[in-house]
């Protein structure tokens, strides 16, 4: 039902996810926030239960800033993925499991930019672009087709909506509003949300 | 009956003595000072340790290549002066405690977290009833993405410190002095150090002639963004020591021209 959507460039990653939270057939509201931020540099998108999503990335954030207290620097995004994928792979082959999807994009000052996909089964892929949810669908479709690793961060922006139209257009669920955030060498930076509304404004000003 | 007051407080790890100190900690610092040499030192291209070989019996199978230099992980290498039995549980808990943190992070474990987490099992052995120190001194060399290349020295006592070039065992006290001496702040390259090693090496250790069954060397560097470690062949330790010699005759002479002067 929810969506999250990924995309690697050369010098920064963008990350989307939809601000819908619902239970069963009832939506609760539409200003959900989905993206965690975890370090400097470094955020997590979670989409899954709602509970366990809360209570997991607490968990996982808690224990990088632990990391930080303790030895005086952060984990690479690298090491923070894996460390919550075991965390996960751990708590999976538990009486307890999470039910939690994941982006984690971060930018690391020696090796740049990365995007890190993490299901609810303990995968973890490095990869240039990723979407959990049935969003992903429509989304990968189009950044199989437009995804370059050179594009501005105007350019940027313009793919990312792009997937949000082909989302709104296709996909049966309502997914109205998707809040998006850059990583990059200046760290996290909130980007202007992309919705119903702000696509209709700018189609209008095409018209 | 009453035993002496001297032995009441020495007998057990855990119990201060009157003056404050922990006499069984003393007592494994001691039993360092009389071990084989080792000494570390930092370039500004790598690191080196050099340890001095003890069992040297011509009837010793050499199933060993090395003595007592090992090789932690991908990026660190340390060599003990001490015990030689508690050196070995040492190194396997070090080797543990670096692949618990590859497992959990995927990635090798920074040099001072190494240090530090073994440090706290060393600390553990003077606070807890019923078990002594561990009879052994470290010096541990590496790389990490963080401080590039460090070198550390850890004590029975579970302290530990990071150094730019530094000594354990038989004699340290001198060669710590003698490199304090000789090292050059920020323009020592590798070569530079193991040149200084070999001397430092052969000023501490009391014998006439210094030899390559007697020496041991490992290097750390880094190539193509890879850590590198070595344990130098006894040719190339041979060479170290030839070219000491000579520079030592050299000297020697320049001396001697100087007094008939």
């Amino acid at each position: 039902m929810e969506c999250l959507i990924g995309i690697q460039f050369n010098d920064f990653v963008l990350v989307a996810a939809d601000m819908t939270n619902a239970t069963s057939i009832m939506v609760m509201k539409n200003d959900e926030q989905k993206i965690h931020k975890l370090a400097n540099k470094l955020v997590m998108a979670v989409s899954g239960e709602s509970g366990d999503a809360t209570q997991f990335s607490e968990y996982i954030n808690k224990n990088l800033q632990l990391y930080k207290m303790r030895n005086g620097y952060e984990l690479s995004p690298k090491a923070a993925a894996n460390f919550t994928r075991r965390n996960l792979a751990d708590y999976l082959r538990s009486r307890t499991p999470y039910f939690v999807n994941m982006l984690m994009a971060g930018y690391d000052d020696q090796t740049g930019p990365e995007l890190y996909f993490i299901d609810y089964l303990a995968s973890c892929v490095k990869v240039p672009y990723a979407a959990h949810g049935y969003g992903g669908f429509f989304s990968l479709t189009i950044l199989d087709r437009y995804h370059k690793k050179n594009l501005s961060e105007e350019e940027a922006y313009i793919l990312m909506k792009k997937c949000v139209r082909e989302i709104h257009k296709r996909l049966i669920i309502n997914l109205p509003n998707f809040k998006v955030q850059k990583i990059s060498k200046n760290g996290v930076t909130e980007l202007p949300p992309i919705t119903v509304q702000s696509l209709a404004v700018e189609d209008a000003a095409k018209a | 009956m009453q035993e002496k007051p001297a032995r009441r407080y020495d007998t057990r790890t855990t119990i201060f003595s009157p003056e404050g100190r922990l006499y069984q900690v003393e007592y494994a610092m001691e039993a360092i000072s009389h071990a084989g040499t080792c000494l570390g030192i930092l370039a500004n291209d790598g690191i080196l340790l050099a340890a001095e070989k003890r069992n040297t019996n011509k009837l010793l199978d050499e199933v060993f290549f090395s003595e007592k230099i090992y090789k932690l992980n991908e990026d660190v290498v340390c060599s003990v002066a001490g015990i030689t039995s508690d050196a070995n549980v040492l190194t396997n808990e070090l080797r543990l405690i670096g692949q618990r943190y590859l497992l959990q992070y995927g990635e090798t474990i920074p040099c001072e977290q190494l240090v530090s987490w073994l440090c706290d099992v060393k600390q553990a052995y003077t606070q807890y009833g019923g078990k002594r120190p561990f009879g052994v001194s470290i010096l541990y060399m590496g790389w990490d993405r963080h401080y590039g290349y460090q070198l550390y020295q850890s004590d029975p006592s579970g302290n530990y410190g990071g150094w730019k070039a530094t000594c354990i065992g038989n004699n340290s006290a001198a060669a710590v002095s003698s490199l304090k001496q000789e090292y050059k702040e920020g323009q020592m390259t590798l070569k530079d150090a193991m040149a200084l090693a070999v001397k430092v090496m052969s000023k501490t250790l009391d014998m006439n002639k210094l030899s390559a069954d007697k020496l041991e060397l490992a290097t750390l560097t880094r190539v193509d963004g890879k850590t590198k470690t070595r344990i130098l062949p006894a040719k190339e330790v041979e060479a170290l020591i030839t070219e000491f010699e000579k520079q030592e005759a050299i000297l020697e002479a320049a001396k001697k021209e100087k007094q008939k002067l």
